[in-house]
């Protein structure tokens, strides 16, 4: 049942470092994170690998894996021929600590500075009520299990390390949209906050974010779009924008 | 504290990965088939709406919706349902001339469009982890980029727009010798309204007007319900326009 | 559950792999499960193209949880023992969820425990010792010495393979059905990694080294394994997720006493240590018959159905349990050979 495959890995640090080749067993139902463990425990003691859950959960083992974005615990490795070679590199978007590993300080960075959510003046907690169809909406966001495989993917930060100050990447926008559509949330701001200071005009949805993203969100079409058209209701409306002028000039 | 991340990344070595991508499929295919197509069905275009000629077909009373609405002194007068108003267009003016920057529009600030162009034409990015050509990038933050904004607009214009070729494909049911008549012509043009119905109805602005834009669902059951009428028909809007772009070239 | 899955194996009406089958896609509808079990539709679905929906999943028993921990004083989450300033939460304290814990408390645990005691009791001790306690340089230079001792070790052993070796041998000596005789071969298996597991050698550099981090956890991995078998062994019955197929009944006796690892000079010591009484008023929202499972006739006599009410003094509950629980879990057919 088992085969040897061949397997090809980035290890180095922010010094340097290159593709090396190796051959390892492979068993039936494994998972390029179980080929790479095996990698480690056989021949590479010291190889450097995120890791955590082994079932799609807690977003530690993203890589690219033949270049694309994976969850190395996700990736089968039938999906493969026995002939292929398996190519397993760190995120391409972050800089590297060793091998497999990368530094996403960045966007827990980004994270704070996302206005957390702000509850309605009047409601004292425990007396929060929600319709279950406004709770749905807000579920697929929360579904997010910050693998940053969006962040990683996302050509505005991945081709473009001057764009990381101004933009916030896939996995904020999916934050802000949540947080704007939610009953209860009484910021004013965020849709300001989403065009001025995460760089929601930065994305040119070609939804790669989407493509890659573990849990099936649709970021691009429920999150970022719908966020757009909101910023749209507020800074683009020229009829809004006339009226807002109008009434200035008025009042002034 | 040091600097932010963000900051400091710029000046952090990433892994040193030769080569734009380390993708091994053809991951080139489906920007190349959307150039090809694209570019194609923008040559029938203009070629079909700069010659003026095959618009009509009076048997039957076909007007082909690249012509619609024809109030121009060249337009047959047959073909003209809403009149005449304007003087005789210069040869290779398109009858549509009306009608057409805003479909153009409508079109070019499409959500799917500009996701389909932006990958074919401008690369940007070509494929998903596939780096980009371009040294800097600003997305849809300036000028001209920033205009994608007003889609909605373009949508407003194109469901006029989809009126008038409705009212077309209505007169389209006409007999050979008068009264009511039915033929291949009626099919391509029904289906052509219909898609673009659908292609209008589906779009995203459409989508967060109806309902999106919206913070409780649940205190607007009516338009929550067409949210989701139009939910579903917004993930199938690329297909609209595909099919639509078939039934037009017709 | 457990127990009756491992009896169904042993008498070889065990699935293909070795587990059982479990299926839901006879007992609700595909929306409902898609909606309601929504991990482990993904999971079965894109790690072994088993859709839950519509066909079995086959599963098996496996350990996905530790009972057992730091024993912590219940009010403050203060680590009891002799280290100090020392506070826990969550799984790796002891004593929460008492011998088996429900699905779902362990997220609560944390949610509550992790701020009101452990977050809180921490945040007082460091308010009021006001001076930072300062480490002494031969303390932190012998740290040192032994935290890079892995590197030193030319001839060490591959501390993968010890791990590998070290689970292989609890979960076949210290599993899910445990007896005496097993538990001994294992305690003596677990004496004999014990030298080469300070023989493990690591190999590469310091920065982000795997094999480094694991021969220096392997140590307490040890400790954790010998502790489990040393209280299982002593623990003469059955309760939640330890059973002992020498001792299959529950004993209202044991209920009393919680079982305390220590490690001195000669290795890990178990002792016994009362469990403070539950107060009255806890044991009045009840009725008695709900209880004669688990409490002995002595302890009943406080109840309010009891007969005789005797004095009590309002104690706290809490304290430590040991024991590691096996049960079922969800297991997707491609982890591990099931």
């Amino acid at each position: 049942m088992g085969y040897d495959a061949k397997l090809r890995v980035w290890r180095g640090d922010d010094e340097g470092g290159e593709l090396k080749d190796f051959t390892v067993e492979v068993n039936e139902g494994e998972v390029v994170l179980d080929v790479i463990h095996r990698l480690q425990a056989t021949q590479a003691p010291d190889l450097a690998v995120r890791w955590n859950c082994k079932a799609g959960k807690c977003g530690s083992c993203s890589a690219e894996v033949n270049g694309r974005p994976r969850l190395m615990c996700m990736t089968r490795m039938n999906t493969f021929t026995e002939q292929e070679t398996v190519t397993v590199t760190p995120l391409r978007t972050f800089p590297v600590v060793r091998d497999l590993v990368t530094d996403v300080s960045f966007n827990y960075e980004k994270a704070l500075e996302m206005p957390a959510f702000q509850p309605p003046a009047e409601l004292k907690p425990g007396e929060y009520r929600m319709a279950q169809v406004d709770v749905e909406r807000s579920q697929e966001f929360r579904k997010c299990i910050e693998c940053f495989l969006c962040q990683n993917t996302c050509h505005v930060v991945r081709d473009h390390d001057e764009n990381k100050p101004a933009f916030s990447g896939p996995r904020m926008f999916i934050r802000a949209a949540e947080l704007d559509m939610h009953p209860l949330d009484a910021a004013e701001n965020r849709k300001e906050f989403a065009q001025e200071s995460q760089g929601l005009g930065m994305c040119n949805i070609t939804k790669c974010c989407t493509e890659v993203c573990p849990e099936g969100i649709h970021i691009t079409d429920n999150a970022i779009i719908p966020m757009k058209e909101r910023v749209v209701d507020r800074k683009y409306d020229p009829l809004v924008w006339l009226g807002s002028k109008i009434f200035k000039r008025a009042g002034a | 504290m040091s600097a932010p991340a963000a900051v400091r990344d710029i000046a952090r070595r990433r892994a040193t990965i030769a080569g734009r991508t380390l993708r091994t499929d053809r991951w080139w295919l489906q920007p190349l088939i959307t150039v090809v197509g694209l570019v194609a069905w923008v040559l029938y275009a203009v070629i079909r709406t700069a010659t003026q000629k095959y618009y009509w077909v009076p048997q039957y009373h076909y007007l082909t919706p690249f012509a619609s609405p024809c109030i121009s002194a060249s337009c047959i007068p047959e073909a003209s349902h809403l009149g005449q108003w304007l003087p005789a267009f210069p040869p290779l003016v398109p009858f549509a001339i009306i009608t057409l920057p805003f479909l153009l529009g409508f079109r070019l600030t499409c959500y799917y469009y500009r996701k389909a162009y932006y990958r074919s034409f401008w690369l940007s990015p070509p494929a998903c982890a596939v780096s980009e050509p371009h040294k800097k990038y600003s997305g849809e933050t300036r000028f001209p980029l920033i205009f994608q904004n007003v889609h909605r607009y373009f949508f407003y214009a194109a469901g006029i727009i989809a009126l008038l070729n409705t009212y077309d494909s209505i007169v389209a049911f006409h007999g050979k010798t008068g009264g009511f008549g039915f033929g291949l012509g009626n099919v391509i043009l029904l289906a052509n309204v219909v898609l673009l119905w659908a292609y209008t109805a589906s779009c995203h602005s459409c989508r967060s007007l109806v309902g999106g834009r919206l913070k409780h669902f649940s205190k607007h059951p009516v338009r929550y319900w067409m949210w989701r009428q139009v939910s579903k028909l917004n993930e199938k809007h690329i297909w609209h326009w595909r099919g639509r772009r078939w039934a037009r070239s017709r | 559950m457990a127990r009756a899955i491992n009896s169904e194996i042993k008498a070889g009406r065990g699935s293909p792999h070795g587990g059982i089958f479990l299926d839901i896609a006879s007992r609700r509808t595909p929306e409902y499960i898609r909606k309601r079990l929504p991990s482990m539709y993904h999971q079965f679905k894109e790690l072994a193209d088993v859709d839950i929906t519509a066909e079995p999943m086959e599963i098996g028993p496996t350990c996905h949880y530790v009972m057992g921990g730091v024993e912590v004083d219940p009010d403050s989450a203060a680590a009891r023992g002799s280290i100090e300033g020392l506070f826990a939460a969550g799984e790796v304290s002891g004593g929460m969820h008492g011998s088996n814990r429900l699905g779902g408390n362990s997220l609560s645990d944390l949610l509550v425990f992790g701020r009101r005691r452990a977050g809180v009791g921490a945040a007082e001790y460091a308010t009021k010792i006001g001076e930072r306690p300062k480490v002494a340089q031969s303390d932190v230079d012998e740290a040192v010495t032994e935290a890079l001792a892995p590197f030193t070790r030319d001839s060490g052993e591959n501390p993968f393979a010890l791990q590998a070796e070290l689970q292989q041998n609890m979960n076949d000596l210290v599993g899910l059905i445990r007896t005496a005789d097993e538990l001994e071969q294992a305690i003596k298996r677990l004496q004999e990694l014990a030298a080469r597991v300070h023989n493990a050698a690591a190999t590469g550099g310091r920065a982000y080294n795997p094999s480094w981090h694991l021969a220096l956890d392997l140590r307490n991995m040890l400790l954790v394994s010998e502790c489990a078998a040393k209280a299982a062994l002593m623990r003469q019955e059955s309760r939640g997720g330890h059973t002992r197929d020498d001792f299959p009944k529950m004993d209202p006796v044991w209920r009393k006493v919680n079982l305390i690892c220590k490690l001195d000079e000669s290795g890990v010591q178990v002792v016994k240590q009362d469990i403070p009484e539950i107060p009255t008023r806890l044991l009045d929202l009840f009725e008695i018959d709900e209880l004669h499972k688990y409490m002995t006739d002595e302890e009943l006599t406080r109840h309010r159905d009891g007969g005789s009410l005797s004095d009590t003094t309002a104690a706290s509950e809490g304290g430590a349990v040991n024991g590691v629980r096996r049960e079922t879990a969800r297991l997707a057919r491609r982890r591990r050979g099931w």
